[in-house]
């Protein structure tokens, strides 16, 4: 009996030992990494969501990437070119590999496209102005699309090339669809272009991932291993970066980051994010269902919209709420993307007594009630901004009465157009004005589409007009002029109250270099380990 | 008895429809799973069309009827997040939460038990008087801040213990463990304990006011009358007759270990049902959702069966009732 203890304690000790050793030699080039949640699917066609996208980014590619600071760089594609307003020339990169070693070829394109098309792809908005694909020869492609879209390939470093052949071998060739009720091979397994090959998936556990030998272009990387881990606990994954158990995570908690730059050997890295936080007000009401007001809706009333907006101290919001994690904003478009006019907007300033002025002048000298809808687990701090706007409109006589909800009950409400009042984040996906424009500020249209995150239904003609003419118009100059048009209507109107663009916040050891982009997006591609 | 163990079976069965129907009539209040499944720019119409395959649009009931005559196949459909066979996911997650389930409630009995027997013995003990102070600490804080303290403590501050994962496992055919490999023990220790800590305090609590209970009672007199050892009187006389009421309570313990694994899982990010459930419940993931709740039914309706056997086992007087029954029956 002791003599198989003694056995089975040597065992466990070589098993340890075992461990260690390997942990030593491979922790060299390591890269151990954690998010809150885990990738959904390997599938690059099954859902639209910025972790999904950014994690498959390292694996596939598209015909184009966006760099550091997202500007558009050539990928799969060498060169591009547009022959007639509806028709763009692609050139294709040669001697691309696959993962499996299969080559990309032009048919690869053609396929992808029908399948971002497919039933179950969560893509087709990437791709749905083009009207068809065509094969010119083995490394040209043409698109032809229904208008002049001069923005075309903007959300294209999202659509992402997968293998013809390996998809059809593998019976993978439209994106996983929930109704087959069988799971797709492309879910769980990978064969993309890109820098990184998944080894091992174990879901919610970890994904390790490995250097591609046979990519096409340099690697500005140094590793040799990639291991991420899904940690949903904030405490948890604080302290796991904190023990050093992991090299980088995010997002890092708001009330986390003193601590995490505190502990000798980590730090944040604090960074603008492109996604606006606005409110919103329902202006298609003839009365508000939750207001003392009957017979009206007050919100209908320019000026007792511009006293809301002016009874928000946007700099409390960002010092006591965000903690200085905040970039207050006067448009519902990340300055970072609309660089050639957005220092011409300058918020409303805050000042309560012009506030309560403006609802006198309205008729509610005594202010009114209303409702109003914010999720509580969407952005960064939600529910307690919607707190302190509740607050500061008390201040002027608006009383608001906030329910706040999990964005699976929330959006549900929302999207349904049931709300007075709200609190909404938006990025746009092509980097551009024009999805913001036709979005959420146009005119609701329900059968074409036109604004259906317009959830308040502000309205403007002119507006409307304008965002037609941005569409098609191929001078760069002149297009943002006419962007800065619409916005300076909305801003007259105030159509939203725009609050700020969060920050993001990723923590990491100081032996890690990295590159932070603006759309969260991690670039596991530009990492280096000391 | 096996007419009894049929019996509570279909009983059982009973339970588990029922279950499953509530479950089903508060999925209409959990929120719209159709804006978890795609991205914000995908159209209303899409989403409607797609609203309508899942059957979503059905009354609860038809939606009901038809989970039932699924589940009934073993076809639990597929999850709306993973897009995976719901069936397989929970059979790649069973092993981590039963594994912390069944460690946890060893580690409670094991030391609970003496504990509680010893606090019994010596109220007025000093070392009793610790234990009580543990087990007020044990039954007051919360699982989550217990656990995020000793993250803070054992991983962050003397980094002795990992702070989050299960470590290292080996494949036995369908099932993996942590107990083989040094890191998959080391993993164990800190949500192992977390899990146990209420547990503990309570059979701890029981077992202790039991003994006190018992010691005043005239067979305890009687025993020592007869020059009985102390052994003999406390283990055998004492603590076995202070155990139906532990039994009871530990087996529906240990139903509810496996049902609030949720909160320890997700602190110590423990790949397990627990960890699913919760992330179902934020995305709205149906058929994640339905499937766990009546798993989660079936383990405390089989533990409860052998709680019951249990009590056969331990307590002479009801094998008599029981055989009369089945004399009669």
């Amino acid at each position: 009996m002791r003599k198989i203890r003694f056995v089975g304690i040597l065992a466990l000790a070589m098993v340890m030992l075992g461990l260690s050793g390997t942990g030593v030699l491979a922790q060299a080039k390591t890269l151990k990494w954690a998010f809150q949640g885990d990738l959904m699917s390997l599938d690059p066609h099954s859902l639209n969501e910025t972790f999904l996208i950014g994690f498959l980014g390292n694996v596939y590619e598209g015909l184009v990437r966006r760099g550091p600071d997202l500007e558009i760089q050539p990928a799969l594609a060498e060169s591009w070119e547009i022959l007639e307003p509806t028709r763009w020339r692609f050139h294709l990169r040669k001697n691309v590999k696959f993962h499996n070693g299969n080559p990309f070829t032009a048919d690869d394109v053609v396929f992808s496209y029908k399948r971002a098309m497919s039933e179950g792809s969560d893509f087709k908005t990437k791709v749905s102005t083009v009207k068809k694909v065509i094969k010119v020869d083995d490394y040209t492609v043409d698109f032809i699309t229904k208008d002049p879209n001069p923005i075309l390939i903007s959300e294209w470093s999202a659509w992402f090339i997968m293998d013809k052949e390996w998809c059809e071998k593998h019976g993978a060739t439209e994106s996983t669809n929930i109704k087959s009720g069988k799971e797709n091979y492309a879910t769980r397994h990978e064969n993309g272009t890109g820098p990184f090959i998944v080894v091992e998936r174990q879901k919610d556990v970890k994904t390790v991932l490995k250097p591609f030998k046979d990519w096409w272009d340099k690697p500005k990387h140094n590793l040799s291993e990639v291991i991420f881990t899904p940690i949903a606990s904030d405490a948890t994954r604080v302290a796991a970066l904190l023990s050093g158990e992991i090299d980088m995570m995010y997002p890092v908690p708001v009330q986390d980051i003193g601590r995490v730059n505190k502990n000798p050997g980590t730090s944040v890295l604090v960074g603008p994010e492109l996604r606006t936080i606005f409110l919103g007000m329902n202006q298609t009401y003839d009365e508000l269902p939750c207001s003392n007001i009957k017979g009206k809706n007050p919100l209908k009333d320019v000026r007792v919209r511009k006293a809301i907006y002016q009874a928000i101290d946007i700099k409390a919001i960002q010092k006591k709420i965000m903690r200085g994690l905040s970039e207050p904003s006067a448009l519902m478009i990340s300055p970072k993307l609309f660089p050639a006019y957005a220092k011409d907007f300058k918020r409303y300033p805050y000042d309560p007594a012009a506030a309560k002025k403006l609802l006198a002048e309205a008729g509610y000298p005594n202010g009114f009630t209303m409702c109003m809808d914010s999720p509580n687990n969407r952005y960064v701090n939600d529910e307690q901004i919607a707190q302190a706007v509740v607050s500061m409109l008390a201040k002027v006589g608006i009383k608001v009465n906030l329910k706040a909800q999990p964005k699976a009950q929330y959006f549900k409400k929302v999207l349904a157009y049931d709300t007075e009042f709200y609190l909404l984040g938006w990025t746009p996906s092509s980097f551009d004005s024009w999805n913001v424009l036709y979005n959420l500020i146009n005119t609701r249209d329900e059968k074409t589409g036109r604004g259906k995150f317009n959830l308040g239904g502000y309205s403007n003609p002119k507006i409307d007009a304008l965002t037609d003419k941005i569409l098609s118009e191929t001078d760069i100059a002149k297009r943002d002029k006419m962007i800065k048009e619409a916005y300076m209507l909305l801003h007259q109107d105030v159509g939203y109250i725009p609050l700020h663009q969060q920050s993001l916040a990723w923590g990491k050891k100081d032996t890690v270099s990295l590159v932070q982009r603006a759309d969260n997006q991690f670039m596991i591609y530009y990492v280096n380990v000391k | 008895m096996a007419a009894f163990i049929i019996r509570r079976l279909l009983q059982s069965l009973f339970v588990m429809l029922v279950v499953a129907m509530v479950a089903f009539l508060m999925f209409n209040y959990v929120g719209d799973p159709v804006h978890q499944m795609v991205g914000i720019e995908t159209s209303f119409a899409e989403r409607e069309q797609l609203r309508e395959q899942l059957g979503l649009n059905d009354p609860p009931l038809v939606q009901f009827a038809r989970f039932v005559g699924n589940a009934a196949c073993g076809e639990f459909g597929l999850s709306y997040q993973h897009k995976r066979p719901v069936a397989e996911l929970f059979k790649e997650r069973l092993p981590a939460t039963l594994e912390l389930s069944l460690v946890a409630a060893l580690f409670s009995l094991v030391v609970g038990v003496p504990m509680g027997v010893y606090t019994g013995l010596h109220p007025k003990g000093f070392l009793s008087r610790i234990f009580m102070t543990f087990s007020l600490i044990g039954i007051s804080l919360p699982t989550f801040l217990i656990g995020i303290l000793m993250i803070f403590i054992f991983a962050v501050i003397l980094g002795w213990l990992p702070s989050y994962g299960r470590g290292e496992v080996v494949a036995l055919g369908p099932w993996t463990t942590g107990l083989l490999t040094a890191s998959g023990l080391k993993a164990l220790i800190m949500p192992a304990f977390t899990l146990g800590m209420f547990q503990l305090t309570l059979i701890m609590r029981l077992i202790r006011s039991e003994m006190l209970e018992v010691l005043r009672t005239d067979y305890i007199k009687f025993a020592r009358a007869r020059g009985l050892s102390d052994r003999a009187v406390y283990f055998g006389h004492a603590l076995k007759n202070t155990l139906v009421p532990v039994i009871t309570i530990t087996g529906l313990q240990i139903g509810s270990i496996i049902a609030f694994a949720i909160i320890t899982e997700t602190v110590f990010q423990w790949p397990g049902m627990g960890l699913m459930f919760l992330q179902a419940i934020h995305n709205v993931d149906i058929p994640i959702m339905s499937a766990y709740l009546i798993l989660v039914a079936f383990f405390f309706v089989v533990i409860n069966l052998v709680v019951d056997i249990l009590y056969y086992v331990v307590d002479p007087r009801l094998r008599v009732d029981m055989g009369k029954v089945g004399g009669h029956g």
